[in-house]
């Protein structure tokens, strides 16, 4: 085995270094041309070329004898070298380099290229507010068909109830439903206890104690219960149906899904929307309950509204109506978060980074669809006198 | 040789009674084996047995049950990820599936590692980054490429001229050639002796590619049945008497790739 030994990493090498020689039409490199050195290198040529002021003409030899050791980024030093002096106009020659080294050289010279053309300049503000807004458009229209592309989805499953995928729907009832109970009621719960703390003072002052029922109440089943629960689902389970989704497409799992023959909307989408449309309303009506039991806990303590009293006043505050305002919403709120996780999750266009960019953009804009819709629903229903 | 070679001794890597296990599977069992400095040394074995494993543990992604690591002569198990730095810029290692950083293009991928390592100005950067790409045998414009825009093999060659980036001692590369066409593997093979040949490089390979091994490797471990089945150069082993080795090399494709080594020779 022909194998070149030279430790290239000994800490005893000099550092390379280039100089004049003997003779004007000579140089002189010596030492270790590796990486490790090579920014102190090329500043060393740089002042050794600059004494060739003038171009040399004929031949230039360079006498490499002392060139101890030599990697890639060295090697290409020295042609780099070479190639500046043969554009001045003489030709340069090695000496005494040692074969492993001339070959080296020789593999570096050949597989030369220039660097890569440096990219495009950043275009100017408006062009970039131009192109911005222009995504945006695009982006909600991509939206609204694939929105389009679901609900023709849907249809055909419920044409083929066979086609839907029952086990797929239980397990997303599980993660994104059952998973979700200890930390939506918990919420529910403080917010209930923060909203009657915060009205117990205003109503003990004008002696309306028992008000409290309608303050927690009617806040909370009609408006905040239903929000509260989406924000938190939006944030736990629309972010992981991006994230999962836009992994898959990374892997190309999409691509095998329909190569198979399976719809990736049949697979992926339809059950994550159906399993969430059945699991936020319940969702909803068990924060409504945990909400209003924080205000009950608040009410006796702060109020001496017993459970009872607190109860039957519920009764004649909340309407029925309100109430089923409340829930309504959430199915409407569950297919936006649903959806635009899994179109977040499908715009993933191969890389990790764009994974992470798609999972925050579908949880900002899903909580942000979903308040625009509730106060969309709140103009709704003033108008409607409900 | 002078004094300063001295420090580095012959077996560059050097496994001693390695253990692995995963839960109740025992993957190695007192495998030892030792990578000479400059040679072209290639795990082999059927899948699943461990090679890619023993890759990774030498290359402290994963620790093993029990056993020794030596590589450069220093102990290699144990240390923190500060210690292993010095180490860790003397290797290269290039992943099966490539690993190319998805976010940012061939050339950053290259110069990320330059720039993380060297103080060396940005065109400087530029040209070395340019130079390995142009050494795996990229076209000049892939290095403006995003990963997920370039072609199976084309990533192999772009994550090799990452592995390259600080001119390491000692190469690692996971199965180099699988998903190639025959051309770029023969590439890869021409590539591998230029690299040992003009750097002096030495590099430990894991692959399943026979043409490879009949073209590139010097020595050979076969890995199978939790322990070292044989080892030495193509030649001895194509004699060995184990059914694993001879089923390995004179199954249908290994007689292929044999007979195509005899003609070339």
């Amino acid at each position: 085995m022909n194998v070149p030994t030279t430790p290239r990493h000994a800490i005893t090498q000099a550092a390379a270094d280039i100089r004049p020689g003997a003779t004007p039409r000579e140089l002189r490199c010596e030492g270790a041309w590796l990486l490790r050195s090579a920014a102190q290198t090329e500043a060393r040529i740089e002042a050794c070329l600059g004494r060739f002021a003038q171009p040399v003409e004929g031949e230039l030899l360079i006498d490499a004898q002392a060139v101890t050791a030599m990697d890639t980024s060295g090697a290409w030093l020295l042609h780099r070298m070479r190639r500046a002096l043969e554009t001045g106009g003489c030709t340069a020659r090695f000496i005494g380099l040692r074969p492993e080294f001339e070959a080296l050289l020789r593999l570096v010279a050949t597989r030369t290229t220039e660097p890569a053309v440096a990219p495009a300049p950043v275009p100017g503000m408006l062009v970039r507010f131009g192109r911005n807004a222009w995504e945006g458009l695009l982006g909600a229209l991509g939206l609204l068909s694939f929105l389009g592309a679901s609900a023709t989805a849907l249809m055909r499953g419920l044409m083929q109830p066979r086609r839907i995928r029952w086990r797929s729907i239980l397990y997303n009832l599980q993660s994104a439903g059952v998973a979700a109970l200890p930390i939506t009621g918990l919420l529910s719960f403080l917010l209930g206890i923060v909203i009657a703390y915060q009205g117990a003072e205003q109503l003990r002052r004008v002696g309306a104690n028992i008000y409290i029922a309608d303050l927690v109440g009617l806040s909370m089943v009609r408006e905040l219960s239903p929000l509260i629960t989406a924000i938190i689902v939006a944030g736990r389970s629309g972010s992981a149906y991006a994230a999962q989704i836009g992994t898959m497409k990374v892997t190309e799992e999409v691509d095998a899904l329909r190569t198979i023959g399976i719809g990736p909307l049949d697979l992926l989408v339809l059950p994550k929307v159906i399993a969430l449309v059945i699991a936020l309303p319940l969702l909803t009506l068990y924060t409504d309950i945990m909400g209003v039991l924080g205000g009950m806990v608040m009410a006796r303590a702060q109020l001496d509204v017993g459970f009872s009293t607190f109860i039957d006043r519920l009764d004649d505050a909340v309407s029925l109506t309100s109430f089923l305002i409340g829930i309504g919403k959430a199915p409407v709120f569950a297919v936006i978060i649903a959806l635009v996780g899994c179109y977040q999750g499908f715009q993933v266009d191969g890389s990790a980074e764009s994974v992470g960019r798609q999972t925050t953009t579908s949880v900002v804009q899903s909580i942000f669809l979903v308040i625009l819709v509730d106060a969309l629903f709140s103009i709704a229903f003033s108008w409607l006198k409900l | 040789m002078n004094a300063a070679a001295a420090t580095i001794p012959d077996n560059i890597v050097e496994v001693s009674d390695l253990n692995t296990r995963f839960g109740a599977a025992v993957v190695h069992r007192d495998v030892s084996l030792s990578v000479r400095r400059g040679e072209i040394f290639a795990l082999v074995g059927g899948s699943g047995c461990g090679k890619s494993t023993m890759l990774r543990e030498i290359i402290l992604l994963q620790p093993p049950v029990s056993g020794s690591i030596r590589v450069f002569g220093q102990e290699v198990l144990g240390l923190s990820d500060e210690q292993a730095l010095p180490l860790r810029r003397r290797w290269g290692m290039m992943f099966e599936r490539g690993a190319l950083f998805s976010s940012l293009t061939v050339t950053e991928n290259v110069a990320m590692v330059l720039r993380e390592h060297t103080r060396l100005g940005t065109k400087l950067i530029a040209e070395i980054a340019a130079l390995k790409i142009a050494l795996t045998g990229l076209p000049a414009d892939a290095g403006a490429k995003y990963p997920s825009e370039l072609s199976g093999g084309m990533r192999k060659r772009a994550a090799l001229a990452r592995a390259l980036a600080l001119d390491p001692e000692l190469l690692f590369l996971d199965e180099p050639t699988a998903g190639l066409d025959p051309l770029s593997a023969a590439g890869i093979d021409e590539l591998v002796h230029q690299l040992r040949d003009a750097l002096g490089i030495t590099i430990m390979m894991v692959t399943h590619d026979l043409d490879l091994l009949w073209r590139a490797a010097d020595r050979i471990a076969v890995l199978g049945e939790e322990r070292i089945l044989g080892k030495g150069t193509m030649q001895e082993l194509a004699r060995s008497e184990h059914p694993v080795i001879r089923e390995y090399f004179y199954g249908p494709r290994g007689r292929g790739a044999r007979e195509q080594a005899w003609n070339r020779k």
